[in-house]
């Protein structure tokens, strides 16, 4: 079963590399594929396309700890992009690693260490925002290139996240940053119509939610929006959340903004169900996975708004076998951050290909290589059609805003 | 003088200082031969800091005999105003000037919040001081997180609500940006620099520890009312000791977070002042060179046990419990005792169990 | 009207702190440790709660007993094995002791029952008779799990109060907890009636968790971690070892991080709580009621 899982994810993603093929010289499409702009090699797809020395990628995240769920989708991601690359090729394309870093960034710069002593010829981590930042400006020195699933803060990828002459360079992200959340949030709310009194419970403790909370906040006033009240939580007091629901109540907010995780959105939805309150509800890409939280009642999540770049249930044929690749070897529905690591690895791969990269090379000579192909190539993954990054290290895909209908999303 | 004759302290205080100095030597030879791992090399600077924390908090814990649950607060203060006082002047200040400020002011302001916090605290005793102590590095952490301080043409722009509220210039610059804490600070540390310091902290709390005001100190812990009854002034040797050791948790803040590009408020919670507790423990109540001993190899411990991966924590956890167990439990201590009687001439045990190193 | 609202906010939260900080005080007051692992008690309390009952419908009641007796023979195990030993040893190295305890049932709830969280199905969600009461024509609604709660917590303060006061065992443990080895000079089994104290704790550690999880649903390995450190703050800010102290302190904490959220920050809750905790330490040293209670337990 795995095995005919992997051939039809390997196919499906010769074609998606076979879609691109004019803007990257990718060397080994299927014959089948008539976009294609370059000669085909004549070789079958399902092996052989990488020879060589075997590159060795480490991921890092947490895996123990409170923000360990984040951090086992992506290990587990990971693992499976890269056994179904490895399978695909017929001999191994990487060698993978993944080491924890309990959300903290000393940890995550030793697991950054310890993997460079394995020998770690590309970083694609870490997964949270803060261990980000400190393991990205390691990276600048070993100029060893760096990938991250889901670290959606500027500051990873700039030195001062206010100025965009300071970045990085070798650091990249697949996720959206927090800025371009905010705001594209605040438009869709402003631009569809959706109610403008609006109340906002943010997690004060945590960079990626008070980021985009932030923007958030500067584009509304732009868009005319009324930010009523603005609570927040912060990761030693989210246990109780009815008092910030209540007030969010008492002060007429007609849709409540959560740029929250899932658990505790579900929270907060249970909380206002209990008090009777029923505004709109509208969340990011972290409110991802709700639907798949065990036990949890999915009607009240009826009609929860949230832009996300990626949706367990999708139809189209790449997500479906992720999910049925991902469910059979762990046992769970992969949420954003899964398919965000999946990708990592995918674009990863896209990029070795074209660039004509292998693990003999240093990690240096390969970031160079990267940051060429990144800079100029188009990949086609779960999370989105047609990204592409620039120079800072930013993504550009487009938010999709989905509903939740009848107990799963709906685009809307 | 031979070293047979001096006094047992000076003696004790020599090896401490002779295993800092001597782990110094090796790692520099090791790592100008390349045979240090990049993992290990990449902790030196964490160990350092950790080792000044233990010493530092045993001389709360182990000397002056109060439990503490909130040194990650003052490592907290330390190093947000250490970096900030680094991130604004290094540019314009020659390095070494603007490094030795930060120490400066990170080990200050530590020592005032030890004051501030220490005057009204050293009421309490026991479980009520950890407590409060603890509630103390509660309101560090909760406050540095919603904190938010910028600078512009105008000067300094403060607010806790949100970085929109400090209404700034255009050209203003976000030094403090809540959760997401500082950023984009230039590495500075340097295993040279821990070292010194913490030989610095060994010197300064061994003097303290072996002087008038030290034996006080101990007279305190052993007996408060004796103490009190023989003209001991309790409370300003109580404040000397929590002062002090506030101070070294402040400089060990700032080499800490000098090693690292971004500083946040929830890197120093109440798991980071339980570490620490931990360290001072682990290594022996009131046993300065244990405490050493023991930040240094409970840091690389976990970092040891990668390779057992999920299972990694877990078994950190079993360790903990059976090392307490097998340390602590005086059954164990009594079969150990017998066991390296043999190795023994003489009964020094008793200098094991009180004694300070 | 919000003022209520908000009030019972509070005390739904103060009333699971309160239920949790019993077990902490109990064990503090005869046993002379802080039991960091209580919080992690909870949690395995809970998950045993959520399979049982929330996965494969056992009747509630059941479930909780059931969870009820897991509790107290794992707390009664971590007694006899990680902390026994060291009985005799300085607190601190029984405080470390349980912390690496603690660490160990997070570990081992993480490998057993993975990272990602559930969803709690209350307890009182399928019951005829708890319902949510309604107050003022629907301007207040104060939910069955809060009103579950607060009868259990006085309930259970008032058994242990007679326990302890009135029957030979609780006697035994005021007397150990008075001067251990006088008591055992007396004939008091020390061993037996601290690992008595200990079934007592978890048994009410597995009931606390039930009722955490029912009015706060999100259940992960680290969920007893934040609420355990509340409920101790709570235990001492009644006067620790004191059992009505316990009641007092959980309820006021509660009240008061919710009134802070609602009028002051919710931003700086945690801040002012805390602070509120110190100023109260400093005014009475030994927490609210904890010299006038002469019911040490």
């Amino acid at each position: 079963m795995k095995k005919i899982v992997s051939s039809v994810l390997a196919a499906s993603m010769v074609l998606s590399l076979a879609a691109c093929g004019s803007s990257a010289s990718v060397s080994e499409s299927t014959a089948a594929s008539s976009e294609t702009s370059t000669a085909a090699t004549g070789e079958s797809a399902a092996s052989g396309s990488y020879t060589g020395t075997p590159i060795k990628i480490g991921g890092i995240g947490p895996i123990t700890g409170g923000a360990a769920v984040y951090g086992n989708a992506v290990k587990n991601a990971q693992e499976l992009a890269v056994k179904e690359i490895n399978a695909a090729n017929g001999s191994d394309v990487f060698e993978w690693q993944f080491e924890d870093d309990e959300n903290d960034a000393e940890k995550s710069v030793n697991a950054y260490n310890n993997l460079k002593d394995w020998g770690m010829q590309v970083l694609a981590g870490p997964v949270t925002t803060t261990p980000s930042v400190a393991v990205a400006s390691e990276t600048v020195n070993d100029n060893l290139f760096m990938l991250t699933p889901s670290a959606s803060s500027l500051s990873v990828i700039l030195n001062d996240a206010g100025d965009e002459s300071t970045a990085r360079g070798n650091v990249f992200q697949i996720c959206f940053t927090d800025p371009n959340q905010g705001v594209a949030s605040a438009d869709y709310i402003a631009d569809n119509g959706l109610p403008t009194k609006i109340g906002v419970i943010y997690d004060a403790s945590d960079a990626y939610s008070s980021g985009i909370y932030e923007k958030f906040k500067a584009e509304a006033e732009v868009k005319g929006l009324e930010i009523v009240t603005a609570e927040a939580f912060t990761a030693d007091n989210k246990a109780d959340l009815s008092t910030q629901v209540a007030k969010c109540q008492e002060a007429g907010a007609e849709l409540v903004f959560l740029p929250i995780y899932y658990q505790e959105a579900s929270q907060i939805l249970i909380a206002a169900d209990k008090i009777g309150y029923a505004p709109e509800f509208f969340g990011c890409d972290g409110m991802d996975g709700i639907l798949a939280i065990e036990g949890f009642d999915t009607s009240l999540a009826e009609g929860l708004m949230l832009l996300t770049p990626f949706a367990a249930d999708a139809e189209d044929e790449k997500t479906q076998a992720f999910v049925a690749a991902y469910k059979e070897a762990y046992g769970d529905t992969p949420n954003q951050f899964a398919a965000d690591a999946y990708d990592v690895i995918y674009a990863i791969y896209q990029a070795v290909l074209a660039g004509g990269l292998n693990g003999d090379m240093d990690a240096s000579e390969i970031c160079e290589g990267l940051k060429t192909q990144f800079t100029s190539m188009t990949f086609d993954g779960l999370t989105g059609t047609g990204m592409t990054w620039d120079a800072t290290g930013a993504i550009s895909k487009s938010p999709k805003a989905v509903v939740i209908k009848d107990g799963a999303y709906a685009a809307m | 003088m031979n070293i047979k004759n001096m006094k047992r302290s000076t003696r004790s205080n020599l090896i401490t200082f002779g295993i800092v100095i001597a782990f110094y030597l090796i790692v520099q030879i090791l790592s100008a031969a390349g045979l240090l791992t990049n993992s290990f090399k990449g902790q030196l600077v964490p160990i350092c800091a950790y080792v000044i924390l233990a010493i530092s908090l045993n001389l709360t814990v182990g000397i002056l005999g109060e439990l503490s649950l909130g040194h990650a607060g003052f490592m907290s203060v330390g190093a947000f105003s250490g970096t900030l006082v680094w991130v604004t002047m290094s540019p314009t200040t020659p390095q070494p000037l603007a490094l030795l400020l930060a120490f400066v002011v990170g080990g200050v302001v530590a020592g005032i919040f030890g004051f501030l916090v220490g005057v009204p605290v050293l009421r309490l005793s026991g479980d009520y001081l950890a407590i409060v102590t603890l509630a103390f590095g509660e309101i560090v952490k909760n406050v540095m997180n919603a904190c938010y301080l910028g600078l512009d043409a105008n000067g300094l722009h403060f607010s806790l609500k949100d970085a929109g509220s400090l209404g700034m210039e255009a050209d203003g610059k976000v030094l403090i940006n809540g959760a997401m804490g500082i950023t984009g600070i230039s590495k500075a540390s340097n295993f040279t620099i821990g070292t010194v310091l913490v030989i610095l902290t060994l010197l300064v709390i061994l003097n303290l520890v072996h002087s008038r005001a030290g034996r006080a100190i101990t007279s305190i812990r052993d007996n408060e009312i004796a103490a009190r009854s023989v003209g001991i002034p309790i409370t300003k040797y109580k404040l000397m000791a929590f002062v002090t050791s506030a101070v070294f948790a402040g400089i060990a803040g700032v080499l800490y977070s000098l090693n690292y590009s971004s500083l946040v408020a929830k890197k120093f919670d109440y798991n980071t002042s339980i570490l620490i507790l931990v360290f001072v423990v682990l290594g022996g109540i009131g046993n300065l060179r244990g405490s050493v001993i023991a930040a240094a190899v409970l840091t690389v411990l976990p970092e040891m046990l990668r390779s057992m991966n999920d299972y990694r924590m877990l078994i950190y956890a079993i360790v903990l419990i059976v090392v307490m167990i097998f340390n602590q439990s005086p059954q164990m201590i009594e079969l150990r005792s017998k066991l390296t009687a043999r190795w023994r001439k003489g009964g020094k045990d008793e200098t094991k169990k009180k004694g300070v190193a | 009207m919000q003022f209520f609202s908000y009030l019972i906010n509070g005390i739904s939260l103060g009333s699971v702190y309160a239920l949790i900080a019993l077990g902490y005080t109990m064990v503090y007051g005869i046993a002379k440790m802080l039991n960091f692992a209580h919080g992690d008690v909870i949690m395995i309390g809970s998950y045993v709660v959520f399979f049982t009952f929330g996965t494969s419908g056992m009747n509630p009641v059941l479930s909780i007993l059931l969870s009820m007796v897991v509790c107290t023979i794992l707390g009664v195990t971590v007694e006899r094995i990680a902390y026994r030993p060291l009985r005799e040893a300085p607190s601190l190295a029984v405080l470390i002791t349980a912390i690496g305890v603690s660490y160990l049932l997070q570990q081992v709830a993480q490998l057993s029952w993975k990272s990602d969280p559930k969803s709690f199905i209350s307890v009182v969600s399928g019951s005829d008779f708890l319902k949510p009461l309604t107050l003022f024509d629907g301007q207040l609604t104060i939910s069955a799990e809060t009103i579950v709660t607060i009868i259990a917590c006085v309930v259970i303060m008032a058994a242990l109060m007679w326990f302890v006061n009135c029957t030979s065992a609780g006697h035994a443990m005021l007397a150990v907890s008075e001067d251990r080895g006088a008591a055992q000079l007396m004939g008091v089994n020390v061993n037996a009636t601290i690992s008595l104290t200990f079934a007592i704790g978890s048994a009410l550690a597995a009931v606390a968790g039930a009722l955490l999880c029912s009015s706060y649903p999100t259940l992960q390995p680290t969920t007893g971690a934040m609420p355990g450190i509340k409920a101790f703050v709570a235990a001492v800010f009644g006067g620790i070892g004191s059992i009505p102290g316990a009641f007092v302190g959980g309820v006021l904490l509660g009240i008061i991080e919710n009134l802070s959220k609602a009028y002051i920050s919710t931003q700086l809750s945690d801040a002012i709580v805390f602070l509120v905790l110190i100023v109260v330490l400093i005014v009475k040293p030994t927490g609210l009621l904890g010299k006038k209670v002469n019911v040490k337990v």
